[in-house]
C-alpha cells in the first residue's frame, strides 16, 4: 500500500535545501536542552535561546540569543513570575518575530512552571505563527514535589501555549521520575528529563529535516499534535544488528514512556517515523509498522514516515508519537473530513489523509462552520435528585454529574 | 431544675444518617459525651425532609439508641438545620451615644445590637442566627466590649443566617411529633465549626467545610468571630450519583465503591487498573476503570471546593484565613481530599478534630458526628451563658447565641 509513494520519489525533497527549521530554547531548562543538542546534527545556526537571565545566555552555543530585559528587572531575571516575562516578551514582540522570520517550522522548547518559559513561550509561539511559521512546542511539566504553585503555573501556561501554538508535546517530569531508580541523584533525574525531551525534539526534527522516501508532512505532524486534548506520549528507540526490526518493535512496545504500549491502545492518532541507513528493507518497515498497528487498534489515523541517513548505517531509529483521545479534537480540527476516511479505522495513506487536514488548518480561524447540534440527553444523570428541587448555580444544574457538564472524557 | 440542665442533646437530621448525641455538663461546666444514636436516613434529600413519616421513624430509632446508650431520658434537643434555602448576610447597626459624658453604657450596647438586628428578611423567611461580630467605636475596629469606653458613634456588625420558615418548621414539627422540645435551631455549619475549631484557630482565621451527604456547609471565622457562613446543596450523595451514572452501576454499588476505592485526586498512579465487581454470589459481573472512578469523584469534589472558594473570594475573605481549612463530615473520609482541598483553597488543609470535649472517644473521632457534637457544644454554651446572665443580669453574651425560635 505504500508503493505509490515509493515510486513517486519527489525530487524536491532530495534536491532542495532543508525546510528552514529553527529551534528555540526558552528559559533555563529550554536553553539547557537546546545546548545539549549535538553539534554535527544540529548546526548552531538553527538554534536560538531566549531568556531573561543574561548569565544563562552567555554560556549557550546557539547563534541567536535574545535577552529580554528591561529596567524593572534590574538584571535579576523574571523572578519566577510568568506575568512579568510575558509582558516583557510582548514588549520585544518585534524582535521575537524577526528571529522567527524565514523559518517554516519553529520548535519551541522549555520547562514550564518557572518564570521565563511559562510567560515567554505562548508569546513566542504567536510571534512564530505571525511570521508565517508553524509553531511546535515541546514542554516539560514540573515534578510533583516542586509544589503546587509551580504545578498550577505550569498548567496555566500549558493552556495558553495550546491556544497559541500549532502543536504541543507535553512531558510531565513526574512520569520520568517513576521510571528511574529510587536512588538516582537529583541531578541525573533532571538530566534524564531533559534527555527525553531532547530525543523528542530530535525525532521530530528528523522527520521534517531529513525526509526520505516516505516523508512526513509538517502539516500532518501539526494536526496530530494540535488536536489532542490530552497529552501526547512519545517514545524514541533504536536498535541494530540482524534482528533489529524485531528488537525495535519489542523495545517500543515495552517503552515506559508509552506505558508499556498501553498508550498505543488508547491512541487516536499514531505517528511512526523510522530512520535508517540506505540498507533499510521494506520488510523491516513492514514489521515495525505492523507491530505498532496491532497494538493501536483504536487509532483512527496512522502516519508513517521513513528517513534515510547515511550516517546511521546498520542502525534503525524509531520515533513514535501517540496522541490520546484525539477523537474530540478531530471534530474540532477536521470538520470536513471525508466519510471514507473515518470508516477505515487504520489508514496508512498519509497523502490522502493529509488533504483535509491541510484545508482545515487553513480554515481553522473560520468560525462559521456548521456543527451538528446535540440533544441534551441527561435523563439518567439526575436520577437520585429527580424529585427534589434542582440546585442551580449561575444557570448550571449542579445535580447533573460534574464530569458530564465539563465534558470530560471517560475511557 | 438542675437535673434538667445537666443533659444536653443535639439532633442532626442529615441526608445519609440521623444522628443524636447526648452530652452531660458537670459542675465545672465541662462537657462530656455520654451517648450517641444514629439511624440511616431515608426521608431526607439535600438536607431537607422529603418524606416526613419515614424521617420521623428514623428519628425515633436514633433517639431510642442514644437514650439507651446514655441511660437518660431526653426531653429537649438542639436541632441542626441545613439546606439550600438558607441564606446569610452581614448587617451593620449604628447608634449615637447621647449621654453627656459620652461613656458607653449597657443600654447603648443593647440599642446598637437592636439596630443591627432590625433587618428586612423576605416575607417567608425567618431568622436562625444573628451573630455579633465586632464593635466599631467612632470607626475604630477591634473593640470587643465597649461598655465603659468613651465614644460618640457605636456600630456593630451582625452576621445573619435565615431560611425559609416553612422548611424550618418541617424539621421542628418532626421533632415535636416525637414528644420532644426543640430548645433552639442551629445552623449545621455553625455547630460543626464549634466542634472542630479551637479558640486559636478562630482567632487566627479559619475555614470549616463540612461536606456531608446532601449538603456542604462552610463557616469562615476571622478574628475569633463568625464572619461568613454558606451552604451548598451538593454533597457526598452527588458523588455517588455521579459514579452510578458514569460507571453505569447501581447507586448502592456506587456508594460501596466510593467508600472502598474512593480517591479525591486524579492520576493516582496506574491509569489502567480495573476493579471487578461481583454479584451477591461472588461471581464477577462487571469491570470498572479505577481511573474513571477517580476522575468522576475528583471532578465533583473539586467543583464543590471551587464553589466554596469562589464564594469566599467574592467576600474577600481568603487572605484572612491564616489557620487554613478544616474538613469534617462523612465525605471528608475520602482519601486524598486534604491534598485536593490544599490545591483548591491554596492554604493548609487538615481534618477537623473535635476538641475540648471528653467522653466517648469513638464518637468524637468520627468526622460524621462533628455536627451533632457541635450541637451539644452549642447547647452547653447557650445554657452556660443563660445561667450566667440570670445571675449577673448581663444579657450581652447571650446575644452571641440568641434564640429566635418557637414562634410558630
Amino acid at each position: 500500500m505504500e508503493t505509490p509513494h515509493l515510486l513517486k520519489m519527489e525530487p524536491g525533497n532530495n534536491g532542495s535545501p532543508l525546510p528552514a527549521i529553527r529551534i528555540f530554547g526558552v528559559g533555563r531548562a529550554g536553553g539547557g536542552i537546546v545546548n545539549g543538542l549535538e553539534s554535527p546534527e544540529f548546526d548552531s545556526s538553527v538554534l536560538g535561546v531566549v531568556d531573561t537571565d543574561a548569565s544563562a545566555l552567555a554560556g549557550s552555543r546557539a547563534s541567536v540569543k535574545i535577552h529580554l530585559e528591561n529596567k524593572l528587572l534590574r538584571g535579576l531575571g523574571s523572578g519566577g513570575d510568568p506575568e512579568r516575562s510575558r509582558v516583557l516578551a510582548e514588549e520585544h514582540f518585534a524582535t521575537l518575530k524577526a528571529a522567527c522570520a524565514g523559518a517554516r517550522v519553529v520548535l519551541l522548547v522549555g520547562g514550564l512552571g518557572g518564570g521565563a518559559a511559562s510567560g515567554i513561550l505562548p508569546v513566542l509561539a504567536r510571534a512564530a505563527k505571525e511570521s508565517g511559521a508553524l509553531a511546535l512546542a515541546f514542554v516539560l511539566l514540573p515534578f510533583d514535589c516542586e509544589g503546587n504553585q509551580r504545578a498550577q503555573l505550569a498548567l496555566a501556561a500549558l493552556k495558553s501555549i495550546r491556544e497559541s501554538a500549532d502543536g504541543v508535546v507535553c512531558l510531565p517530569s513526574q512520569k520520568i521520575f517513576k521510571l528511574t531508580d529510587e536512588n538516582t541523584p537529583v541531578l541525573e533525574i533532571f538530566e534524564a528529563t531533559s534527555r527525553f525531551l531532547r530525543e523528542g525534539v530530535r525525532g521530530v526534527w528528523q522527520m521534517i529535516a531529513q525526509p526520505g522516501v516516505m516523508p512526513v508532512r509538517i502539516e500532518d505532524l501539526c494536526a496530530l499534535l494540535s488536536c489532542s486534548h490530552a497529552e501526547c506520549a512519545f517514545a524514541f528507540a533504536e536498535a541494530s544488528g540482524p534482528a533489529r526490526s524485531r528488537d525495535l518493535a519489542e523495545k517500543i512496545l515495552l517503552h515506559p514512556m508509552l506505558e508499556e504500549g498501553r498508550a498505543l491502545d488508547e491512541a487516536g492518532w499514531v505517528l511512526v517515523s523510522l530512520k535508517a541507513g540506505r540498507d533499510l528493507t521494506m520488510a523491516e518497515v513492514n514489521r515495525v509498522v505492523d507491530e505498532i498497528k496491532k497494538r493501536s487498534k483504536s487509532a483512527q489515523k496512522m502516519i508513517v514516515g521513513t528517513a534515510m541517513d547515511a550516517a546511521c548505517k546498520g542502525q534503525l531509529c524509531l520515533t513514535v508519537i501517540a496522541s490520546r483521545d484525539a477523537r474530540d479534537g478531530l471534530r474540532d480540527a477536521i470538520p470536513a473530513i471525508k466519510v471514507e476516511n473515518t470508516q477505515t479505522p487504520v489508514t496508512l495513506e498519509p497523502r490522502q489523509a493529509a488533504e483535509p487536514i491541510l484545508t482545515s488548518l487553513k480554515s481553522r480561524g473560520n468560525k462559521s462552520r456548521q456543527v451538528q447540534g446535540q440533544l441534551p440527553l441527561n435523563i439518567v444523570a439526575k436520577s437520585r435528585f429527580d424529585k427534589s428541587e434542582p440546585t442551580l448555580y449561575q444557570g448550571e444544574d449542579l445535580d447533573v454529574p460534574t464530569y458530564f457538564r465539563r465534558g470530560a472524557p471517560l475511557n | 431544675m438542675f437535673e434538667e440542665n445537666k443533659i444536653i442533646a443535639g439532633i442532626e437530621i442529615g441526608t445519609s444518617k440521623i444522628c443524636v448525641v447526648v452530652g452531660e455538663l458537670d459542675h465545672q461546666g465541662g462537657l462530656s459525651i455520654i451517648g450517641v444514636g444514629q439511624a440511616r436516613s431515608r426521608g431526607v434529600r439535600k438536607g431537607e425532609i422529603t418524606n416526613a413519616q419515614q424521617a420521623e421513624e428514623d428519628v425515633r430509632n436514633a433517639l431510642y439508641e442514644a437514650e439507651k446508650m446514655a441511660d437518660v431520658e431526653i426531653r429537649s434537643v438542639f436541632l441542626g438545620v441545613s439546606g439550600g434555602h438558607l441564606r446569610s448576610f452581614t448587617n451593620r447597626g449604628v447608634h449615637t451615644v447621647v449621654s453627656a459624658d459620652r461613656e458607653i453604657t449597657e443600654d447603648d450596647v443593647q440599642d446598637v445590637i437592636k439596630n443591627a438586628k432590625a433587618i428586612n428578611l423576605p416575607a417567608d423567611h425567618s431568622l436562625i442566627h444573628a451573630i455579633r461580630q465586632h464593635f466599631y467605636l467612632d470607626g475604630r475596629t477591634g473593640v470587643t466590649n465597649p461598655v465603659g469606653m468613651l465614644g460618640q458613634r457605636l456600630e456593630v456588625e451582625m452576621h445573619v443566617v435565615h431560611g425559609q420558615s416553612t422548611r424550618l418548621q418541617n424539621a421542628i414539627r418532626l421533632v415535636r411529633e416525637t414528644q420532644l422540645d426543640v430548645e433552639e435551631i442551629v445552623f449545621n455549619g455553625v455547630a460543626s465549626s464549634l466542634a472542630v475549631l479551637n479558640h486559636e484557630q478562630k482567632e487566627l482565621g479559619a475555614l470549616m467545610v463540612d461536606v456531608g451527604g446532601g449538603t456542604t456547609e462552610y463557616v469562615a471565622y476571622v478574628d475569633g468571630a463568625i464572619r461568613y457562613t454558606g451552604v451548598l446543596a451538593v454533597g457526598g450523595d452527588h458523588v455517588s450519583n455521579d459514579l452510578a451514572y458514569g460507571l453505569k452501576i447501581p447507586l448502592s454499588r456506587a456508594e460501596q465503591l466510593k467508600k472502598s476505592h474512593g480517591f479525591a485526586l486524579q492520576n493516582s498512579g496506574n491509569n489502567h487498573e480495573m476493579i471487578s465487581l461481583s454479584s451477591e454470589f461472588g461471581l464477577p459481573t462487571k469491570q470498572v476503570s479505577l481511573h474513571n472512578l477517580h476522575s468522576i469523584m475528583s471532578m465533583r469534589l473539586e467543583e464543590i471546593f471551587e464553589l466554596v472558594m469562589a464564594d469566599l473570594e467574592r467576600q474577600g475573605l481568603v487572605r484572612f484565613l491564616r489557620a487554613g481549612v478544616f474538613l469534617c463530615g462523612g465525605t471528608s473520609r475520602v482519601e486524598g481530599i486534604l491534598a485536593l482541598a490544599e490545591n483548591v483553597f491554596q492554604m493548609s488543609a487538615s481534618k477537623g478534630e473535635t476538641t475540648g470535649i471528653s467522653g466517648l472517644t469513638s464518637a468524637l473521632e468520627q468526622p460524621e458526628f462533628a455536627t451533632a457534637i457541635g450541637l451539644v457544644k452549642y447547647g452547653s454554651l447557650s445554657k452556660r451563658t443563660s445561667k450566667k446572665s440570670s445571675k449577673t443580669g448581663i444579657t450581652l453574651v447571650r446575644e452571641m447565641f440568641n434564640k429566635v425560635l418557637q414562634r410558630s
